[in-house]
This record gives structure tokens, C-alpha cells and sequence, in this order.
């Protein structure tokens, strides 16, 4: 499904007439998204049923830290801005401005991800919710880890893209190819804005 | 156009043999093919399946196969017939034809489409795999958890269907978003949505309800996966597991997918009535509109599946209300279908007769589904023959019927050749006999208090003779499905050769040669009314074009060949058996799953980085 929209190569805007005033490819990941949204709605619901089914092991007050995860969600609400700086600078042209800000946010991506392994190695280890102590645990990690490869292949996918706008392939023609990425970027960023609240801050405001 | 002189695709097409060819094939045509033989084979299987069913069901007290082995033939004939025979069918039509209906040249994404099919055909063979290994999976085709879970079913059975049917659904969702892309973006000028041949927007329709539901079953999927695998306790009571959680999960689902089975179905016969009784689709808005919203109301009525669990009166009246409402725009449907034919001059073709035992056999079918609306009534029926006779008439009187009146209706286009009227009609009675024969009965059966899924029954339970009924009737059905491969065979040998427009069609696949070239329109096509090619006849005074000539295609640009589609497809199969096969509650992916992602990632790069534009090549 991400290989759509990996379709670097695919047929320069323009050069085919579409019946819709946007680009297949953009349609696609617009399509895409909507499947996706199925896709963690039914996570995040099996999480809220199951949040409270901790009777063994520790549960969400025990283990939740809200600083960390806020430095997490500050930095994915971030990296959204910055990819859209990166888009303005490969639309325009302006290969420096491209290459700064999509190196910001490829670092963001990492960042969060390392944040994820150092969370869940921190659950894991000092806080011995393992991934079947119980279903609060399963659920939890389940929801946060498909989130999290999410990022993980959005940041290989950006990185990519550094990698392309490095050697000079995403002239303002081709911006497309970032403008799509971001795309994905975003939603993956607005998925986590409604992981922060409803599994963090709601379970332990309970 | 440009026209880059002697590239990569024309320049090496000539070398290639025609093996490679079809492997590495992104030409729509040539996938819908590959989508309709591989699916007709395991409908054959799975029809053979059905036969040894009703073998072991034809006398009380029989002992033909074993309790087991029956759990394992009725999971795989309705894994099989939904999942690798009416959908790819299904799909065999929205690649051949969804392209040349809103006259493009090729889909939106012609190698994810390869892909969907390399996919498909994958899933499918690893499913059917199980047999050799004596452990297809036996715990129904809605596999319910916890009966599903490793301390109930035990054994790779069940592993078989959990990763067969995760690995199909990435099939149907790389394929949904292809098609709405491709149904949105690359119609013809002139093509409005109002414009559109009416097939083509059930599939636009068929894709919502396939990309919202199939994520859900994926969820569901991948939590027994990792119950099962992994040994955490989503469906585990004993853990304090929800033992509705699944049933919710999977009906949510499970309900949408009807439609999606049954959809394309009223598509093809939309397309096919007008062309046999010679005027246009009576009340064309009323059918889009109709099409809509039993797509949006069927994912409101899940639980009509789980009247038996005890949900409690509020929640029984809400799904029961919500499943007779679907009653009206069905009704508002058949009531358009015989308005179309109302005052027709009706051309009593193979196609037409399908289309007809498909209207007839659906409302039965109907019927009986309004019946099971009523929860009351529900709680008699849940579980019984009964419902088994339901399903079958609008699975197989709906969607077979239409599929197989689609065959006939689009061979000509799809092979260059007729397929034999006598043999196509004598296929259609033997059926319609064959289908009552095996079906009716069941109702009986059922409200006599026969319960599915048993594999004997004891004798003097007034079962004895409607199942004998019901087996004889199987044999004559399958039978029907030779004399179609009959036909098939005996076309492909000696066919009469098709013109362009056998049937006086009023959609744009009728303007091109049959079968269709590489190109399909040699000029891109421009649209100005509902059924074009009608249009464009009046207007010239006449009944049938010329017979529009087969040009060399030079300078047209078509997506070249891959391999990548099909390489992807073999490393993610490699990766989901990779977790089957670990089977130890170690977290870390074995070796095999690793190796399946690394060649997945790899074949994405390389897809992503290889140039997709290639020539015609001249014929
Ligand atoms: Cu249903």
C-alpha cells in the first residue's frame, strides 16, 4: 500500500490528463489514509476496552510518565511543521531550505522512535509490564507499536527523500514526491494526537 | 504524448518468452485473465469440497470422512468461495473491464495491481497448501475466537487461515485503493460520475466497503495472530478477554463483505439487461443512490449476526430495525430491474437468461434475509440449515448467477471468440435446476431443526430424504460447471470469431476490436452522454459501427514490465510464514520473517527507483 506512494517515478504532474483536480498518486494516499483510519480506530477501541484489565501486573497509573511522552508529542507536532517548510523549499526550488528542514525532520522521526524503544524497554525492564502481563499491556503496545512503525517507515521514507533532494532529484516538478510523504507524515502525526490524550492522559486521569 | 524513441519496453519485448511475459504482465487485460483462471480453479476446488460435504451429508449415520476432516472441508468451501472465487471473479471483471468501460488505457497504479494479483494468487495457493500438510484450517470461515485460539486449535490449521487471510486482505486493499483512484481519476473526457456505466459504480462502491472494512478484519487477524502466536490474551476469558470482542470485530466486517460480494453482482447485471431488452437502465440515479446507501447502512448492521449471544433488547431492536431498512433500496433495485425490462424487446441470449435466474433467485434469497432481520424469529433459525439456504441463494443465485451471465456477456471481449449459445443454455437450466434442487431443501431441513456444521445426523429425524434432495441437486450444479468448461474448451478450439459489438452494447469497451490491444483505445475517447456508444449509433443512423480496424500502436505510451510486483509479493508471503512457522513465544521475528522483509523492502526501493514508462509494442 506505501509502495503507491513510493512510486517515485511515476508519470510527471501534467503529462497525463486526470478527471479529478488532483494528482493520482495524492488521490491514492488521500485513500489510503481513510483505510488507515479504520485501521487504528479498531486499535484504539480495543485499547479502551481494555485499559482496565490490569487485575495482575501493573497498570496505566503505574507505569505512564507524562513528561517523556510530552517531549514525544512535541516533537511529532513539530515535524509536521517542518516537513511543511521542506515541501515550500523543494516547490520553490530552494534546495538549501529543502535540505534543512527535511533533515529536521527526519531527526524528529528518530527521535520519537528512539523515545518508543526507550519507553517500552523502560515499561519492560523496571517496570515489568511485559507484552503479556496482561491486556492492558497487549493492547497498549499493540496500538503504540503499529503507531510507532508507522513513524518508523514514514522516517525511512523521508529519509529517502533526503537522500533524493541530496543528489538534486526533487526539482519543484518532483515536489510531489515530498508533498505526498507529508501527506502520510501528517496523518501519522494526527493519529498520535489522538493516542496522547485518549491512552495516556485519560487513563490516568481515571 | 512524448515519444522517446526505442525504450527499455519496446526494445526487450521481443526477447521475452511468454512465461516472463505473464509474470511480469502490468497490462490490466492480462491480470483480470490471470485473476479469472486462478480464481475459477479454486472455485472448482472449492466446489469439489461442497460435493464431499453433501457425499457426507447424503444419508444418516454416514461415515465417509471424519468428524475433523469435515470441519476442515466446510471452513475451506467458505474460505474458498468467498475469498478466492466470487471476489477475485469479482476482480477479474473490475481489471478487465473498469478500464475499457470508462475508456483508459490502464489503471491508476498498473504495477500495484500486479501486485494485488501476485498477492491474491499467493494467499490463495498457501491456503489450499494446507491440505498436503493434512491441516486446513476447521473452525469455520468466521473463525471465531476463543474456539479459534491455540488452546482450542491446536495444530497449524488455523495458522493457515489467520495468515492466508491476512496476506489476502492486503490483495483487496492495495486493489481498493487502485480502483478508486483509478474510477475517480482517469475517466474519459467527458465522463461525468452521472455519466458512468452503472458496473463501474458498484465497483466504486465495492472499494469504499472493502478499504473501511477489511481494516477492521486485519486488526482482528493480527490480535488472534498474536494470541496465538505471541501469547498474549485478546480473546483468552480466562484472562479476562472480551468473548465478544471478535464477533464484533469480525462482523463489523463480515457484513460489508456481503456487500462486496454481492455489489459487482448488481453491476454486471445493470450492464447486462439494458443491452438484452434494448433500451436504457430504468431509474439509473435510483440505482446509484440505492447502491450508496445499502454500502452505508450495511455498516450498521453487523450484530444481526449475533442475535443469539444475548446482546439485549435495545441493541436487538437497533440491528433489527437497521437490517429492514437495507430492504428498501434492494427493493428500490429489483423494482428497477424490471422496469428496465418492462416493455423492452427482449433479446433471449445466454447472458440474459443469467441475468434473469439472477433477479429471480436474489429476491428468494432476500426474502429469506428479511426473515432473519426479525430477532425473534433469528433465535429459531441461528445456526440451522436455514441459514445455510439463505447465503446460498444470494451468494450463489446472487453473485454466481451474475458472474457467470457476465461471462457470457463479456467473453466475446475479453477471448475474440463467442462462447456456444446452445451449451451456455443448456449450462443455465442444469443450473437453475441443479441450485433449487440443492438449496430449497434446506430451508426445510433447516426449520426442522437440522443445525449447520454437523457432520452426521441420526436417522428418523425427518432429515433423511431433503438431504439426499439437497445431494443429488449438488452433483447436477457441479455438473452445469462442466458443460461451461465444455463450452469454454470447445470456444477456444473452434469459437466463431467475435465482431467488436456481438451484442449492440452501449458502453465504450464495444467500440474497440475484441479482443482489446495492448492500448485498448488506439484514440483516447471522449464522452458526451450516459451509454455513449448508443449515442454515437443514433446519431450515425445506424445499428452497428464499422467494425473498427486493429492499428499498430506506435508512439503510445504504456507502462512497461516488472518484476518487482511479484518479488514484493513472495517476501511479504516469506514474512507472514516466517511468524507462522516460529511458533515459539520468543518476541523477536525468526529468520525467515526476516529475510521475507528484507526482500519486501528491497523490492519497494527498487520498484520505487525502476522507470515505468515503456512503449506499445507493434503487432
Ligand atoms: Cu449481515
Amino acid at each position: 500500500m506505501t509502495t503507491a506512494a513510493l512510486d517515485l517515478h511515476a508519470h510527471d504532474a501534467g503529462a497525463h490528463h486526470t478527471s479529478m483536480p488532483v494528482p493520482s498518486r495524492k488521490l491514492a494516499m488521500w485513500v489510503f489514509i481513510a483505510s488507515e483510519c479504520m485501521f487504528f480506530a479498531t486499535l484504539i477501541s480495543t485499547f479502551v476496552i481494555y485499559r482496565d484489565s490490569h487485575a495482575k501486573g501493573p497498570g496505566p497509573k503505574d507505569v505512564f510518565g507524562v513528561p517523556l511522552v510530552t517531549a514525544g508529542t512535541a516533537v511529532l507536532l513539530f515535524s509536521s511543521f517542518f516537513v511543511v517548510m521542506a515541501l515550500n523549499g523543494a516547490q520553490q526550488g530552494d534546495r538549501k531550505k529543502l535540505l534543512r528542514w527535511l533533515s529536521l525532520t527526519v531527526l524528529c522521526g528518530v527521535f520519537f522512535v528512539g523515545m518508543q524503544v526507550y519507553e517500552f524497554t523502560h515499561f519492560v525492564t523496571e517496570k515489568h509490564l511485559g507484552y503479556t502481563t496482561n491486556l492492558f499491556a497487549s493492547s497498549f503496545y499493540t496500538l503504540t507499536g503499529f503507531h510507532g512503525t508507522h513513524v518508523a517507515v514514514g522516517t525511512l521514507w523521508l529519509a529517502t527523500l533526503l537522500k533524493d533532494a541530496w543528489k538534486g532529484r526533487i526539482p519543484p516538478a518532483k515536489a510531489l514526491n515530498l508533498e505526498i510523504a507529508a501527506l502520510y507524515w501528517h496523518f501519522v502525526d494526527v493519529v498520535w494526537i489522538i493516542i496522547f490524550p485518549v491512552v495516556y492522559l485519560m487513563s490516568l486521569g481515571r | 504524448m512524448a515519444t522517446s524513441a526505442l525504450e527499455y519496453g519496446h526494445a526487450t519485448a521481443a526477447k521475452r518468452s511468454v512465461l516472463v511475459e505473464w509474470l511480469t504482465t502490468v497490462d490490466h487485460k492480462k491480470i483480470g485473465i490471470m485473476y479469472g483462471a486462478s480464481a475459477f480453479i479454486f472455485f472448482l476446488i472449492g466446489g469439489l469440497e461442497a460435493l464431499v460435504i453433501r457425499t457426507q451429508l447424503m444419508r444418516p449415520d454416514n461415515h465417509l470422512v471424519t468428524p475433523d476432516f469435515y470441519n476442515q472441508l466446510f471452513t475451506m468451501h467458505g474460505t474458498t468461495m468467498i475469498f478466492l472465487a466470487v471476489m477475485p471473479i469479482s476482480a477479474m471483471f473490475f481489471n478487465f473491464f473498469v478500464p475499457l468501460l470508462i475508456g483508459a488505457r490502464d489503471v491508476a497504479f498498473p504495477r500495484l495491481n500486479a501486485m494485488s494479483l501476485w498477492i491474491f494468487i499467493l494467499g490463495g495457493l498457501f491456503l489450499n497448501f494446507s491440505f498436503l500438510l493434512g491441516a486446513a484450517p476447521n473452525g469455520g470461515w468466521f473463525g471465531y475466537a476463543p474456539l479459534s485460539s491455540r488452546m482450542y486449535a491446536p495444530g497449524h490449521n488455523m495458522d493457515f487461515w489467520v495468515i492466508g487471510l491476512q496476506i489476502l486482505g492486503v490483495a483487496s486493499l492495495a486493489a481498493g485503493v487502485n480502483f478508486f483512484t483509478t474510477i475517480l481519476n482517469m475517466r474519459a473526457r467527458g465522463m461525468t460520475l452521472m455519466r458512468m456505466p452503472i458496473f463501474v459504480w458498484a465497483v466504486l462502491v465495492t472499494q469504499v466497503l472493502v478499504l473501511l472494512s477489511f481494516p477492521v478484519i486485519t486488526v482482528a487477524l493480527i490480535y488472534l495472530m498474536l494470541d496465538r502466536t505471541f501469547g498474549t490474551s485478546f480473546f483468552n476469558l480466562t484472562a479476562n478477554g472480551d468473548p465478544m470482542l471478535w464477533q464484533h470485530l469480525f462482523w463489523v466486517f463480515g457484513h460489508p463483505e456481503v456487500y462486496i460480494l454481492i455489489l459487482p453482482a448488481f453491476g454486471i447485471v445493470s450492464e447486462i439487461l439494458p443491452v438484452f431488452a434494448r433500451k436504457p437502465l430504468f431509474g439509473y440515479s435510483a440505482m446509484v443512490f440505492s447502491m450508496a446507501f445499502i454500502a452505508f447502512l450495511g455498516f450498521g448492521v453487523w450484530s444481526h449476526h449475533m442475535f443469539a449471544t444475548g446482546m439485549g433488547p435495545l441493541a436487538d431492536s437497533f440491528f433489527s430495525l437497521a437490517t429492514m431498512l437495507i430492504a428498501i433500496p434492494t427493493g428500490v433495485k429489483i423494482f428497477n430491474w424490471i422496469g428496465t425490462l418492462w416493455g423492452g424487446s427482449l433479446q433471449f441470449k445466454t447472458p440474459l437468461y443469467f441475468a434473469l435466474g439472477f433477479i429471480a433467485m436474489f429476491i428468494m434469497g432476500g426474502l429469506s434475509g428479511v426473515i432473519h432481520a426479525v430477532a425473534p424469529a433469528d433465535l429459531q433459525q441461528t445456526d440451522s440449515y436455514f441459514v445455510v439456504a439463505h447465503f446460498h441463494y444470494v451468494l450463489f443465485g446472487g453473485s454466481i448467477f451474475s458472474l457467470t451471465a457476465g461471462a457470457y456477456y463479456w467473453w466475446p471481449k475479453m477471448f475474440g471468440k463467442l462462447l456456444d449459445e446452445g451449451l451456455g443454455k443448456a449450462h443455465f437450466w442444469v443450473m437453475l435446476a441443479g441450485f433449487n434442487l440443492t438449496f430449497f431443501p434446506m430451508h426445510f431441513v433447516g426449520l426442522l431443526g437440522m443445525p449447520r456444521r454437523i457432520y452426521s445426523y441420526p436417522a428418523g429425524l425427518g432429515f433423511d430424504t431433503l438431504n439426499l434432495l439437497s445431494t443429488v441437486g449438488a452433483f447436477l450444479l457441479g455438473s452445469s460447471f462442466l458443460i461451461f468448461s465444455y463450452n469454454i474448451i470447445k470456444t477456444w478450439r473452434s469459437g466463431a470469431q467475435a465482431p467488436a459489438d456481438p451484442w449492440n452494447g452501449a458502453t465504450l469497451e464495444w467500440s474497440i476490436p475484441s479482443p482489446p490491444q495492448e492500448w485498448n483505445f488506439a484514440v483516447e475517447p471522449i464522452v458526451t452522454e450516459k451509454d455513449p456508444l448508443w449515442g454515437l449509433k443514433r446519431a450515425a443512423g445506424v445499428k452497428v459501427l464499422p467494425e473498427p480496424p486493429r492499428v499498430s500502436g506506435e508512439g503510445i505510451h504504456l507502462p512497461a514490465p516488472s518484476w518487482w510486483p511479484l518479488i514484493v509479493s513472495v517476501g511479504f508471503l516469506t514474512f507472514l510464514v516466517g511468524i507462522m512457522v516460529k511458533h515459539a513465544s520468543a518476541f523477536p521475528f525468526g529468520p525467515i520473517s526476516i529475510a521475507g522483509f528484507a526482500i519486501t523492502l528491497y523490492g519497494i526501493y527498487k520498484w520505487a527507483y525502476e522507470p515505468v514508462d515503456g512503449h506499445a509494442p507493434t503487432t
